[in-house]
This record gives structure tokens, C-alpha cells and sequence, in this order.
């Protein structure tokens, strides 16, 4: 048995790197993130004659400098890790480019394998490359494939485990011409750094010294701490640079790159490549004058967006509620095995409650997911990003925060939790970051729910209109303070929109089925083990510390007095009659009502929403409203049910029973300003706990701690306000 | 006739002369290939005429006006 070869996988966006893992891995692959960053970490195995061969599919990139953390993972992989061999995918039929990233990986010296994919369509479209001469140009391994129906897998294993016995572990790197201008300074810089042995134990000296020429934050940053020599390089980067702009007016990086090309170009003339028609439109471009067109584009995307929601959420409302039954089931089966108190409390309401109204949302992650990576996958959601990205750069964020956002709400009905995981198809730090921010602004499904009744209490009329309203103000405001955080907290220059428009290319079902089920599978063991902890906590928070002995027994015997007496009249004679026996019923479940108002009010989050009036007040809330939305942070939907415990009311269906809504519309304490600050504060005031926890995995904890603490601050300014102007203007 | 990016209408052909650039929008726009002697065409704009789609190298990319700014191209007449 020989020893095991590691092989990382690298590519280009779009090269199809992700398909030819899959295909090479099959079902095995392990999926995880880098630490720290939000960049899947796939990892697999392939074995045949006896050779183990471990893969780690690189995240892709264009290129190999620092800029994105895409790259400096990379990078670092292919360093720290030193694979034994490197397989770069490449797009065959935008060869030149694409070999931009091989050229780079031969620099650092690291034994390549090249992978021409894509050679369906290069041959399609008549173009001829000849892979014999370009391996002997490249002195790597040429290998041509179609990753989509797995050709060339074997032959990459084959030819990475031959370059692995050939190397044993030794890096060779290319070396050619930058240019008479930076030639001398490379040669000279190199002398100095293998002299003093200047980081030279992680990379080659050449390499070093180019990467000072490009100006590589990461590595100067390594230089800097690594010894003096550091200082003495970056003098001479100066002096050059200065150098290269009087005589040429550009700067050494884009002289690195112009030669990098230039030398990528004196290689495929060499007839490698020939019969390209660089500018020739592809089948998409032409697809493109349809589907970007100034009016059908739009039209279509608006169709697209309507469709995929509505498979979303009206698909995914069948699996949904039978989710919500099954939990409902679980919680009665526990009901009717645990005996009623404390254990049986915490169980069902504590732990089935809280986790199965997240665990609910799983189908819909699911369904949305698959659409999502699929459209992703065929190449559609650049082009959104395309059309869109004029109106949203407006606030600072880019063309992709429109998924997000309209997944989260932006057409009322959605869930904040796929909106969020979608916001990963931004590639832009600071835009997704806003973005995350505020798509939790957007009106949810849960959110609806407290809508309705309160439309129902105090705008029976309008309901359109009032929900009408309330999306085009989750819009505007949402777009309005991701404008304001660029401005302030995530402030910087928009990242470059810079970006393919990739082939329309048909998914494979393997890679839209690998991606979704990990998503949903993150979904339910990491957020499902938090989850079901911040459910435990809320549970205590609205039942301890419990009412004191006495009042619960003056409620107790009471409730004992009316069963006794009903049961008294049942076995009583027809003379009980059945008005007296309704109205004890009734005086029964006023009572119980009673009772849990009070054990509510007496519980920790009851003395909280009490104690929190003074504050509220300010926004006109009283201290009912302050427990629901306390509760509320668990799930929206939550808050219809806590707003009835708190007025004594029955726990009822909000969709059946409007008494809750008669209730508070009596109620005059509810003026239309409070009203109006109560709608306000609902939509805006914090995302709720699968959001939450979604917002930490997608970012960090201090970014959701943020979120949660921003937006509680925000909804309040902005309720105080519309209930104090409110107050003034109505008197 | 040289003019920047921006300029170009839709089916006009050029060629880039420079790039003038630098920092990470300028690397960005390198890594992609608009390095100077690259031949490009305009393929389209997107429905609020901005950003542009542009063809070179045997693919297609997007980039915004303001960063289009920046590629000088020589045009065919």
C-alpha cells in the first residue's frame, strides 16, 4: 500500500472545478468551512491500484493575489498544507484567461496538473488546442476533460499520482522575463532574500520578491515581522515604482500582470491554440439580448423572482405544516406520557415549542436552496446582479443584495432565514454585511401574522392597504440604513462589481443536491443545538419565578369551586339548564385566563416588560405589548400568542379567531399613534432567533450581536418618534 | 480614436491602451484579462444603461461606468 497523495483542487469561477470535484469524490465529499470565513471547505477521496488519494477543493479564484479572503485561503492551503500536487481546472474555451491562475500556481513552484475542461464546447465552437505542445510549454501535465459527465477524472488521478513520484516533494518554480524594467530589481531582490534566508523555509525567494513588486498586503505583513530585510525590499519596490511611472506611467503590479498575459500569449501562439474568435458572441450573448434586454429583462426577472417564491413558500407550505403537526403531536404524545407540571412544561412548551417552530422552516430552506444553487449553477443570478446592481449601488450595496432581500420579505410572506444564507452569493465584504443588516427588515411570514390582527383591530377596512404600506416601508427603510451603515459603521469604497457573466450552463443535479443538503444540514444541527438552548431560556424566562403559593391557591380553589359545581349540575337533574352550565364554563376559562395573565406577569420576562414601561412609554407601548415582544424574539409568531396570555385571553388560532383583535380595539389605550408605533417597532425591532443564529453563521458574533442591539436601538428611535410626533400632530 | 470604456457603444469593437487603475479595482480588472493590447467589444448595457457587458478573450464580464472609466480603448472607426 503506498502513501497517501494529497491533492488540492484549484480553478477559476466557472471553470467547473466544483463539478470535476464532485465527479472525482462522488457522494464522499466532506463538507466544512475555512475557519473564520464564510468559504465552503470540501474534502474527499479517490483511490485506485493501491494509491489513496486525499482531495481539498479549493475556493475559487481568479488569481492568487490577497485581496479576497477566496484568495488568501488559497494561497495558504496550497502553503501550509503543501499538497503534493495541485489539480487547476481551467475553462478551455476562454483559455487565456483562465490559464492566468496556472501561471501563477507554476510561479509558486507547487507541481500542477492541469485540467482543460469545457472541451465539448471547445470543440463545438471549432476551436483547436493542442495539449501535447501546451503541457510542454507549461512543463505540467495537460489533461483535457468534460467534467459534467466526468471525463478525464481517472486521467487527472492518474497523471497527479505519476507528478507526485516524479517530484517527491520538491517545488520547481517557473521562472520568465517581467521586463527589462523589473527584471534587474526581481534578480537583485532575490539575491538579498536568499542571502538572509528571508522567509525562504514558506516560499521561494522569486516568489517573494514578485510579490513585493505587486504590493501583497498579507505577505509584507509576514515580511515586516520576519526581519529588516523587509524594510530594504520595500525601498526598492519604492524606487522602482517611482521609476516606472515617469518612463511608463503604470505601476510595477500592472506590469506583472501585463507580462504574466504577455507570456501566456507568446505560449499559445506557438500554435497551441488555434481558430479562436475572441469576440465572437456566444450562444449566451445572444440568449443575454432577450433576457438583459431593456424591457423583457426585467419583466422576466420580476417573473422569475415571483415564481421561485411562490414554489418556495406555497411548495414548501405543505412539508412545512406537516412539520408544525408532527411537533404538535410530539408535544400532545409528551403531554399525555409526562405528568402535568414543571418537566412536562419545560418539555412541551420549552423544547418542542421553541424547536419545532425553527425546525419548521427546514423545507422551506430546502426548496429555496435548491432553486437558489441552481440558478446560481446556470448562470442567472449574475445577470439579476447585473440589472439590479445600478439601483442598489444607490445605497451602497451591490446587484446580489436583491435575493436577499426579496427572500427575507421584500415581497411579504418570506422567511429572514434563507434570505440570509442567500446573501453568500455576494462576494463583497462590507455590501453583504448591510446587506445581512437589513433584509431582516423585510416583512416575514411570521411578522404577518401579528399584522393581521392588528390590522384586523384597527384597520378592518384596509388590510391590503395597510400591508401595502408596511412593504413599501420595510423597503425604503431597510435600503435607507444599509445607505446609513455605509456611511458609517461599514464604511469604504464599493467593492469593484468587476464580475464574469458565466455561459448559461445546465447544473448538474449532483452539485445543486451536495450544496443543498449541506445548507440544510448546517442548518439543522448547528442552529437546531442553539436553538433548542435559547428555547429552553425563553420557557424559563415567561414561567419562573412562579406565583407564590398563595395567589396560585386562591386561583386553584376557585377553579376547583366552578368544576365542582359543574360537575354537581351535570349529575343534577334537567333542572340545571344549559345557559347556567355555559356560563360556568366560561367563568372557568376566564379564570385559567386569569391565572396565566397573572403567572405571566409575575414571571421574570413579565417583571422585565413591566419594569421596561417606563422606557416603552416613550413609544406608547404598554407593558402586554413589551412581554409579546420579548416572547416574540423566539419566533414572530409568537407574539399573537403572548399578547393573549397577557390580556387573559384564550390561546387562539389567529386566523379563526378575531377576539384578540376586538379585544385591543376597545381597548383605549390603543390611540392611532400608538398604533402606528407599535407597526413600526414590529417590523424593525430585532431579527428573531433563527435569524439571529443564521446572521452568526453567515458573519460573526459580533456582527449578529450588533444586528441584534442596532436594530432594537433603531426601531426604538425610530417608534419614539412616529409615537411623540403622533401625539403632538393628533393632540 | 482612443477613448475610455464608458464611451464605447453596443457592437463597437477596440482595443485597450491602458488601464489606469491601481489598488484593488485595478488588480480586479487585471486578474480578469483587460490588460493592455486585449481586443474587447461591447456586448450590451443592462436596463438602466449601467453597468456595461463587455466581450474579450472568448468570455463575457460586467463591469460599472464609473470603473469602465478607467480603460482607455482605441476604437475601430
Amino acid at each position: 500500500m503506498s502513501r497517501v497523495i494529497t491533492v488540492a483542487v484549484a480553478g477559476q469561477p466557472n471553470s467547473g472545478k466544483s463539478t470535476m470535484f464532485n465527479a472525482i469524490t462522488g457522494a464522499a465529499a466532506r463538507v466544512g468551512n475555512y475557519p473564520g470565513i464564510t468559504v465552503e471547505r470540501l474534502e474527499g477521496t479517490y483511490r485506485f491500484n493501491n494509491h489513496h488519494i486525499k482531495l481539498i477543493d479549493l475556493p475559487g479564484t481568479y488569481s492568487l493575489t490577497s485581496y479576497s479572503p477566496e484568495e488568501i485561503v488559497a494561497r495558504n492551503v496550497i502553503i501550509d498544507e503543501r499538497p503534493d500536487v495541485v489539480i487547476n481546472m481551467v475553462d478551455a474555451s476562454s483559455l487565456e484567461r483562465s490559464l492566468y491562475l496556472a501561471i501563477q500556481l507554476l510561479e509558486m513552484g507547487v507541481p500542477t496538473v492541469i485540467g482543460l475542461n469545457m472541451m465539448d464546447e471547445v470543440r463545438r465552437k471549432g476551436i483547436r488546442i493542442d495539449s501535447q505542445k501546451l503541457s510542454e510549454a507549461l512543463g505540467a501535465p495537460v489533461v483535457e476533460c468534460v467534467a459534467r459527465i466526468g471525463v478525464g477524472k481517472h486521467q487527472l488521478m492518474e497523471a497527479a499520482v505519476q507528478l507526485s513520484e516524479r517530484s517527491k516533494g520538491t517545488w520547481k518554480p517557473l521562472v520568465f522575463s517581467y521586463g527589462h524594467d523589473l527584471d534587474p530589481v526581481i534578480s537583485e531582490m532575490v539575491k538579498k532574500i536568499e542571502a538572509s534566508r528571508f522567509m525562504t523555509d514558506r516560499y521561494p525567494a522569486r516568489w517573494i520578491a514578485v510579490k513585493y513588486l505587486e504590493d501583497d498586503e498579507s505577505i509584507i505583513k509576514q515580511g515586516d515581522e520576519a526581519g529588516p530585510l523587509s524594510q530594504e525590499l520595500k525601498a526598492m519596490v519604492q524606487e522602482v515604482r517611482r521609476h516606472t511611472d515617469k518612463t511608463l506611467h503604470t505601476y510595477p503590479e500592472a506590469l506583472i500582470a501585463d507580462y504574466r498575459y504577455g507570456f501566456i500569449n507568446s505560449i499559445l501562439r506557438r500554435g497551441i491554440l488555434t481558430r479562436t474568435q475572441d469576440l465572437r458572441l456566444d450562444a449566451s450573448d445572444q440568449i443575454d439580448r432577450v433576457v438583459t434586454h431593456r424591457v423583457m429583462g426585467p419583466v422576466l426577472m420580476l417573473m422569475v423572482l415571483w415564481l421561485m417564491f411562490y414554489i418556495t413558500f406555497h411548495l414548501g407550505s405543505y412539508p412545512q405544516s406537516l412539520m408544525e403537526k408532527g411537533f404538535g403531536l410530539l408535544g400532545s404524545a409528551i403531554g399525555y406520557l409526562v405528568r402535568p407540571g414543571m418537566l412536562q412544561s419545560l418539555l412541551v412548551k420549552g423544547v418542542v415549542d421553541g424547536v419545532g417552530a425553527v425546525l419548521s422552516f427546514t423545507p422551506l430552506i430546502l426548496i429555496m436552496f435548491a432553486m437558489l444553487v441552481f440558478l446560481e449553477d446556470l448562470g442567472y443570478m449574475a445577470r439579476i446582479a447585473y440589472m439590479l446592481d445600478r439601483v442598489f449601488r444607490v445605497f451602497g450595496l451591490h446587484g446580489a443584495s436583491a435575493m436577499p432581500f426579496i427572500m427575507s420579505g421584500g415581497i411579504p410572506g418570506g422567511c429572514a432565514v434563507p434570505g440570509v444564507m442567500c446573501s453568500r452569493t455576494l462576494r463583497s465584504p462590507r455590501e453583504r454585511l448591510a446587506t445581512i443588516f437589513t433584509a431582516p427588515f423585510m416583512v416575514c411570514g411570521a411578522k404577518t401574522t401579528a399584522y393581521i390582527i392588528l390590522t384586523a383591530a384597527f384597520f378592518p377596512n384596509y388590510p391590503s392597504l395597510v400591508m401595502l404600506f408596511l412593504v413599501i416601508l420595510a423597503w425604503a427603510v431597510a435600503l435607507v440604513t444599509a445607505r446609513l451603515l455605509r456611511w458609517t459603521v461599514i464604511k469604504g469604497p464599493s467593492t469593484p462589481f468587476v464580475m464574469e457573466l458565466p455561459p448559461y450552463r445546465l447544473p448538474t443535479f449532483r452539485g445543486v443536491a451536495i450544496h443543498t443538503w449541506d445548507r440544510v444540514r448546517q442548518f439543522v444541527t448547528k442552529a437546531g443545538t442553539l436553538i433548542f438552548g435559547i428555547s429552553v431560556i425563553m420557557w424559563a424566562l415567561m414561567t419562573f419565578p412562579q406565583l407564590p403559593a398563595e395567589t396560585a391557591g386562591r386561583f386553584d380553589q376557585e377553579i376547583q369551586r366552578i368544576k365542582e359545581q359543574v360537575e354537581t349540575s351535570d349529575r343534577g337533574e334537567k333542572t340545571a339548564d344549559e345557559a347556567s352550565q355555559q356560563e360556568l364554563q366560561a367563568r372557568l376559562q376566564e379564570l385559567e385566563a386569569r391565572r396565566n395573565e397573572a403567572a405571566l406577569r409575575h414571571s421574570i420576562a413579565g417583571r422585565i416588560g413591566s419594569g421596561l414601561e417606563p422606557i416603552s412609554r416613550l413609544a406608547g407601548f404598554p407593558w402586554q405589548v413589551n412581554i409579546a415582544l420579548i416572547g416574540a424574539f423566539a419566533a414572530k409568531e409568537v407574539f399573537v400568542s403572548t399578547m393573549a396570555t397577557a390580556y387573559s385571553m384564550n390561546e387562539t388560532a389567529p386566523e379563526e379567531n378575531f377576539s384578540l383583535s376586538q379585544r385591543l380595539a376597545s381597548d383605549p389605550a390603543y390611540t392611532l399613534p400608538v398604533i402606528l408605533s407599535l407597526f413600526v417597532f414590529i417590523l424593525f425591532y430585532a431579527p428573531c432567533m433563527a435569524t439571529l443564529i443564521t446572521i452568526v453563521r453567515e458573519s460573526s458574533w459580533s456582527w449578529a450581536l450588533f444586528v441584534l442591539l442596532g436594530s432594537i436601538g433603531f426601531a426604538y428611535a425610530l417608534s419614539v418618534c412616529v409615537y411623540q410626533a403622533g401625539t403632538l400632530l393628533l393632540g | 480614436m482612443v477613448m475610455p470604456l464608458r464611451k464605447m457603444k453596443v457592437n463597437q469593437r477596440g482595443r485597450i491602451m491602458a488601464v489606469n487603475a491601481n489598488g484593488e479595482l485595478g488588480r480586479r480588472i487585471r486578474d480578469m484579462g483587460l490588460v493592455p493590447g486585449t481586443d474587447v467589444m461591447i456586448v450590451g448595457r443592462a436596463p438602466l444603461r449601467d453597468p456595461v457587458a463587455i466581450r474579450l478573450k472568448g468570455f463575457t464580464m460586467t463591469l460599472r461606468n464609473s470603473e469602465a472609466d478607467y480603460i482607455m480603448v482605441e476604437t475601430e472607426n
